[in-house]
């Protein structure tokens, strides 16, 4: 399956990608991706679900500069990308990745001061970015001192002031619970509509991706191929409370005949799997 | 001041003065232990007279030279050792057991090689505070998050970047363990060194009032050592309990 998008407005593709993991002493390599096709349009929202260990955050990471792929071509904005990760890609990882010794401001303002803005141009950024993620009471905070949630919110915002053109989320809301996750996913909506970045979600959760995006990719068992493309349909403007729609149910039950019998074969049930 | 420092502070009054009362009613001879009243007088005349400036100056002057060399030693030696697995591999039963090995035993060999001057007792210093800071750098540097390599990456950062940036800061708490360690064990060596053996120093006057009978000094400058290494750890205890706070580490 090619996800390959109908027009020519290709903001980042994979073209053939593999990706490999050489074996530690005395075990097999790992194949854990591909061979993948994925065209990104510019400005659109798009969702990769799989099972566990399909390769999902390995095809994030190969599309951010962070892994060289083992065969195939990586592009964004035209440029092939190669062994770094180019400017204009931001990237939230599953992981709380913020830095416990500064302050929600001095994290959010961290990547723009090592790339040598001046001071007034960064509060303003950082202003903004804490202002529209909701942390404005909270700039002289320090992370420990947020709930996991806000915490996010705090590595989005450190994204967010880079002003990034593709952002990548490698599910970003997994240590969350059901409720703030379902928030975060507005949040997350308001964040691509202002920017007018084109959004790539990592997600294990099929709600998730099915409130969230434009197009979804499911992904199957390890090495994680593209097995459909879902266009959801739905317009820009829009919320969790989508959620009640019929069609939001059509687009989970899709992705699900898709994905139950890849998560069995994850699990090692390959018999039922087969059934 | 908390309530639990108004404890800590009443278990002290409390015990100096069961100590002070044992003294003054004959229950401790006054010829083994002088009332720490007479301590504390016997100091301040000790250090109004500047008798023992020298002795003290150069005394602090050795633990905060051993001290240093043993931080900066041991952090530079233990971001060598994370770095190459195999020769961490090696040495981990050498640091396991490092402290189960009576190191003075090695002072002797020292004084035959650099004679009887500060510099074996710096490196007695240096040798019983270092493993501790190498293996706390060990420690904060096994529990940097894997994902601070790809926020690195991400800012397109060096690796001089990386370390200082984001390996250091995030590691700082448990180096904290290690500079605390390191500053615990550099006193304890550097006076016992002097004890044993050496041309001068608290530890060697302090060795010399004790077999000329002269209690007034022996336990002023006790009190002394007392007072510098409880006052040191407290300030480097407080530091380390307001930062861990900050960081959510937690509060005791």
């Amino acid at each position: 399956m090619t996800a390959t998008a109908p027009d020519d407005g290709i903001h980042a593709s994979l073209s053939g990608v593999t990706r490999v993991y050489p074996g530690a002493a005395g075990t097999q390599p790992v194949h854990a991706l591909g061979p993948v096709d994925l065209d990104l349009k510019r400005g659109e929202f798009f969702a990769v679900v799989g099972p566990s260990g399909c390769g999902k955050s390995t095809l994030l990471e190969v599309l951010a500069g962070l892994q060289q792929p083992t065969q195939g071509t990586v592009t964004f904005e035209g440029r092939t990308i190669v062994g770094e990760v180019p400017d204009g890609i931001g990237v939230v990882f599953q992981e709380d990745a913020s830095f416990p010794w500064l302050t929600v401001a001095d994290n959010a303002a961290f990547g723009l001061r090592r790339s040598g803005i001046v001071e007034s141009e960064v509060q303003r950024r950082v202003d903004d970015a804490l202002a529209f993620m909701g942390l404005k009471d909270f700039s002289r905070a320090y992370p420990a001192q947020l709930s996991g949630g806000m915490r996010q919110r705090v590595c989005i915002a450190r994204t967010l002031v880079l002003q990034p053109r593709l952002i990548l989320l490698d599910e970003p809301f997994g240590a969350l619970d059901a409720q703030t996750r379902l928030l975060m996913g507005d949040e997350v909506l308001r964040l691509w509509r202002r920017t007018g970045a084109t959004v790539l979600l990592i997600t294990h959760a099929l709600d998730e991706a099915a409130m969230l995006s434009d197009r979804i990719g499911a992904m199957s068992a390890r090495p994680g191929r593209f097995l459909d493309i879902v266009e959801t349909g739905w317009p820009r403007e829009r919320d969790s409370t989508i959620v009640g729609e019929a069609r939001f149910g059509e687009i989970t039950g899709r992705l699900w005949d898709n994905l139950r019998g890849e998560s069995l074969k994850s699990l090692g049930y390959a018999r039922m799997a087969a059934e | 001041m908390s309530k639990i420092g108004w404890l800590r502070l009443a278990v002290i009054v409390i015990a100096v003065g069961l100590l002070e009362l044992a003294c003054r009613s004959g229950l401790i001879d006054h010829r083994v232990v002088i009332p720490p009243s007479e301590m504390a007088a016997a100091l301040v005349r000790l250090l109004i007279s500047g008798q023992a400036n020298d002795q003290i100056a150069r005394t602090f002057g050795i633990v905060v030279t051993a001290v240093l060399i043993a931080v900066v030693g041991g952090f530079a030696l233990g971001v060598v050792i994370h770095a190459l697995p195999r020769v961490r591999h090696a040495l981990d039963p050498f640091f396991a057991t490092y402290y189960a090995v009576p190191i003075f035993i090695f002072y002797p060999v020292m004084i035959a090689i650099f004679g009887l001057s500060a510099v074996p007792i710096v490196l007695m210093g240096v040798a019983t505070a270092i493993v501790a800071m190498i293996i706390a750098t060990l420690n904060g540097l096994d529990r940097v998050p894997r994902v601070l390599d790809k926020v690195a990456r991400l800012h397109r950062m060096g690796r001089i970047a990386t370390a200082l940036r984001l390996k250091l800061p995030a590691a700082a708490p448990h180096l904290f363990t290690g500079v605390k360690l390191a500053v615990s064990y550099g006193f304890i060596a550097v006076i016992a060194s002097e004890f044993i053996l050496a041309p001068a120093g608290l530890g060697r006057v302090i060795s010399d009032a004790y077999t000329d009978f002269n209690n007034q000094r022996m336990y002023a400058l006790m009190l002394l050592l007392i007072v510098v290494a409880t006052v040191v750890n407290m300030v480097l205890h407080v530091f380390d309990q307001r930062w861990a706070e900050r960081r959510g580490i937690g509060k005791p």
